[in-house]
């Protein structure tokens, strides 16, 4: 076709008129099948069904920091590894899916040197679930994949260990088995697999609990200290929380929209 | 015809290449289904018996694709009707609790070895 000024511009006006009827921004951010699916976010896989599971139009954890003690923190740290069979090896190649960092490190951005009581705290750090998980993106299998309740799961059946969500998750909150994993585990729970190696791993909100009607493990033993709920529902525990005080969350500037809050 | 004595010699070896397995296994005894160690209190599985011997890793595949991917854990059984709760070691093993009496009977024989066991926790018959 031979184009000339006169149909190029007929062209771009049409173009231009297009655009101010559905600018791209709502087609590329929230055009999708839901609110939440759109060509930039990741697709999603679908929630338990069943009567007796657990639902919610988005999970979420609250954790509140004052009453989040180093002792319960351990006992959730505990009860978790314990219930996934998550291999205890104390060198670099350890796998973590409930774990405490240094406040100054788990919030480089929010703390500066003078928050002494806060810095030195540590503070319970684990998959942030984001909204708009990166590592859901880069997967090259789909192995790491996100539900319509929101909760980001891995495929352990798929996963090729290639890594990149590792390299894409801006919260270190993955795992890779360098090694067989079971000579590390003390007592094997029969009831979850364990992992082979060259397989990522990470916590996945408990979704085998919850489709059996029970709270993740970690909130169960928190003693109060965390909240698990629906953020879609005005009334659920984590709304009231959110509403009430003030919180805050890993990175937020990243625009991944963690889901794991933290109440100060 | 050129090379008479090589073409015969060379149809020869490929007869016999090509035959080898027929009448290598002349006399030897007919491969025997192994004996596996049936449950003890369930009377029967999720679907019919010749049904599971055919198509299990069929079902296994399926249970696994509707559990983790589509999150669906209730299995309907076109057999008796009934509801089972879609897992390898709560609905599986529950009665076949021994992996080496029962899976690997089969699996050894025929020479096939499913990377189930690389993840999944094998029962080892405590129950019983």
């Amino acid at each position: 076709m031979n184009t000339n000024r006169r149909s190029l511009l007929k062209f771009a006006g049409l173009a231009v008129l297009g655009w101010s009827v559905k600018p791209a921004l709502t087609v590329f951010a929230a055009g999708g099948a839901g609110p939440r699916e759109a060509i930039l976010f990741a697709s999603r896989h679908g929630a338990p069904t069943g009567e007796k599971a657990l639902k919610a139009g988005r999970w979420a954890m609250v954790i509140d920091t004052s009453k989040m003690t180093p002792e319960i923190q351990k006992k959730c740290i505990e009860v978790c590894h314990k219930t996934h069979n998550v291999p205890s090896i104390p060198t670099k190649q350890e796998i973590k899916w409930l774990w405490t960092a240094q406040f100054s490190d788990v919030f480089a951005e929010q703390s500066h040197p003078y928050l002494e009581k806060l810095t030195k705290r540590p503070t319970l750090t684990l998959c942030n679930h984001c909204d708009n998980p990166p590592c859901v993106r880069v997967c090259p299998t789909k192995a790491t994949f996100q539900r319509e309740d929101g909760i980001v799961m891995m495929d352990f059946h798929r996963c090729i260990g290639c890594r990149y969500c590792m390299a894409a998750c801006p919260y270190g909150s993955r795992s890779f088995n360098f090694q067989d994993p079971r000579p590390f585990i003390e007592n094997i729970d029969m009831e979850f697999p364990t992992r082979t190696k060259g397989v990522v791993e990470k916590c996945e909100f408990c979704a085998e609990r919850l489709a059996e009607g029970h709270l993740p493990a970690c909130v169960e033993v928190s003693e109060g200290a965390m909240a698990f709920g629906d953020l879609d529902d005005p009334g659920s525990d984590v709304r009231k929380l959110l509403g009430a005080r003030y919180s805050i969350r890993r990175k937020p500037e990243l625009g991944t929209e963690p889901c794991v809050y933290y109440l100060i | 015809m050129y090379d008479k004595g090589k073409v015969l010699a060379g149809l020869a070896v490929f007869v016999v290449f090509m035959t080898f397995p027929f009448w290598f296994n002349i006399g030897a005894t007919p491969f025997k289904a192994p004996e596996l160690a049936k449950p003890k209190d369930a009377k029967n599985c999720v679907e019919s018996v010749e049904w599971m011997k055919t198509e299990h890793m069929q079902l296994l595949n399926d249970w696994r694709d509707m559990v983790v991917r589509e999150g669906t854990h209730e299995y309907h059984s076109r057999f008796n009707g009934k509801e089972y709760l879609v897992s390898l070691s709560k609905t599986c093993m529950k009665c076949h609790d021994d992996k080496e009496k029962f899976c690997d009977k089969c699996h050894d024989s025929l020479a096939v070895s499913p990377y189930c066991w690389d993840c999944h926790v094998a029962p080892k018959g405590e129950n019983q």
